[in-house]
């Protein structure tokens, strides 16, 4: 069923879109969940609702304007927490509120939602351009290859921000190119699960590599072999069954964690046993 | 206050600093340092000393280049950091002990590497291993840092100093809840470092024992500094000692007055039995 469906264009640019998507998402991802930063993914796309509700409001076409609306405010959050030491969590409620909010007076204004915005808020993969698919890879190619120099950095850090300021690192900077390349990740993304869903393949995919492996590289390789895995499959089973490919990427995620979880802890609890039973039978003896 | 004897370390000055002085700026007890001097001289072990909220910590903040409004003079290497931040990628800092977030997905190995951030990866990598296996950590390199113990967490971050090749090794309260055994392996490691590699060491603790066995001289503050010179010459004398104890009343009784004014009651310390 799979090698039919792949002889679909539209099928093609979603796949090849879809593994573009988990692939950044992944790695931009890890960070912000060792940043302790995993909402500002949720936050950002609710700033992108904003962009786009002005796109519509305007005119103009909404990932435009959802990017340069993304990339301003996340940098202006990040120099506001800096300078006025804001905790994280509350800039996340900040930036979400302000986001959701200017989204919904202008989509008012506008003249409510239509199939268009749904597609935003909801992702529709299996409608994507061959434009949309050249700028998610260029998008996603800039990211990965920026990370790819900096991801030590980046990774230091995560670990100690202050070690990494002593250590010769600008971290202020390093910060400000992270918020952008998280921005426009998110914005790559909005084809894929939209605006609602896109915090799951940031998160998730980490999360449950996380679970596994006990070093950086395995973690971000595991994530990202999970997160392509999980889009690919959604995908094929949300064209199989007519299901909403967003929500069915984001469900086949959280079932994988799940069942991660599930194993891992079952295989512990099992081993516990198996060493109490062989305790008991060491004292019988 | 006492003047400076000539210390065991002698040589090239690595840190001098001129007249420390650093403000927070709120109305209640708010200098940290006031009119600091000392300087450090290649192959010193220094050990600062003082109570609870002396200013030892503001005090490496400042040499950090971690605060920036302090007023004084700090040269690193005879480079004013004022006018260079460039010199403090010779210095290694290890922070008071705070536990490292249990999941955080890097081996021993990989925060090891973190010092050598931007170096040429082959020639790195035996350095890499080479530290770990001066901290004695070998067998542990590939577990994760987050299943380690407070004592060889310090210790992987002393291997990421040593990789980073360090000069100046600067430690805050190093061995702070960890056991005696731990702490003793540290000591060890310590002198290990100054000797046969050759690292000047500035170290804040209230274990005074072990700055009798370990540092040549010691600089005790209490916002301002009452003591600079040899350690013996600090122990030999009961004055210098009382003294200590004295500012150790002064940081209790300090922090008892800041907290009525903030509206806390500090129930249940010793002082007020």
């Amino acid at each position: 069923m799979v090698f039919e469906i792949l002889q679909f264009g539209f099928i093609q640019r979603a796949l090849i879109s879809g593994i573009a998507v988990a692939v950044s998402c992944s790695v931009i991802g890890l960070f912000l969940v060792l940043r302790r930063q995993a909402l500002y993914g949720d936050a950002l796309s609710h700033v992108a609702f904003g962009g786009i509700a002005i796109g519509f409001f305007t005119n103009i076409y909404p990932i435009w304007t959802a990017f340069a609306v993304s990339v301003l405010a996340s940098l202006g959050i990040t120099k506001l927490r800096q300078s006025t030491k804001i905790p994280a969590d509350s800039a996340v409620a900040v930036l979400l509120s302000a986001g959701l909010a200017t989204g919904v007076v202008l989509i008012g204004l506008s003249g409510g939602f239509s199939l268009d915005l749904y597609s935003f808020l909801f992702g529709s993969i299996l409608l994507i351009t061959y434009n949309d698919q050249l700028m998610i890879l260029v998008i996603s190619l800039i990211v990965l290859a920026i990370m790819y120099k900096t991801y030590k950095k980046f990774m230091y850090i995560a670990f100690d921000e202050e070690q990494a300021k002593v250590s010769g690192i600008d971290v202020t900077k390093l910060n400000y190119l992270f918020i952008i390349l998280a921005s426009i990740t998110v914005i790559a993304s909005i084809r894929l699960v939209g605006v609602l869903l896109i915090s799951s393949l940031i998160v998730i995919p980490n999360i449950t590599a996380m679970m596994f492996a006990k070093s950086f590289k395995k973690t971000l390789l595991i994530s990202i072999f999970t997160s392509i895995l999980c889009v690919i499959g959604g995908i094929v089973i949300s064209y199989d069954m007519n299901l909403a490919p967003g929500g069915t990427i984001v469900i086949l995620s959280v079932t994988v964690f799940i069942a991660l979880v599930s194993i891992k802890y079952l295989l512990k609890a099992f081993k516990v046993q198996r060493h109490k039973t062989m305790q008991v039978n060491t004292i019988d003896r | 206050m006492q003047e400076v004897k000539e210390g065991v370390g002698g040589g090239e000055e690595v840190v001098s600093i001129k007249n420390l002085s650093y403000d927070y700026g709120h109305s209640l007890s708010s200098f940290a340092l006031e009119n600091i001097s000392f300087d450090v001289n290649i192959g010193d072990i220094i050990g600062i000393i003082g109570p609870n909220g002396a200013g030892k910590s503001t005090l490496f903040r400042c040499m950090l280049g971690l605060i920036d409004g302090y007023k004084g003079d700090i040269a690193i290497f005879g480079v004013n950091i004022k006018k260079s931040k460039k010199v403090l990628e010779k210095i290694a800092y290890i922070p008071q002990q705070r536990s490292i977030d249990q999941s955080f997905p890097a081996t021993v190995q990989e925060i090891v590497s973190l010092g050598i951030v931007g170096r040429i990866k082959l020639r790195s990598k035996q350095e890499v291993l080479s530290a770990i296996k001066t901290v004695e950590l070998e067998d542990l390199k590939d577990r994760r840092i987050g299943d380690l113990s407070g004592g060889q967490q310090q210790r992987v971050l002393i291997a990421k100093a040593l990789v980073n090749d360090a000069k100046l090794l600067i430690l805050d309260e190093p061995t702070t809840s960890v056991d005696v055994e731990t702490q003793n392996k540290f000591y060890s490691l310590i002198k290990k470092l100054n000797q046969k590699n050759k690292v000047t060491i500035i170290w804040s603790s209230h274990d005074l024992d072990a700055m009798n066995r370990l540092a040549n001289k010691l600089v005790c503050i209490n916002r301002t500094m009452f003591f600079h010179g040899n350690t013996q010459e600090f122990f030999a004398s009961s004055e210098l000692l009382k003294m200590y104890s004295e500012s150790i009343m002064q940081a209790h009784m300090r922090m008892h007055s800041d907290q009525k004014l903030n509206g806390n009651h500090f129930v249940g310390n010793s002082i007020d039995r």
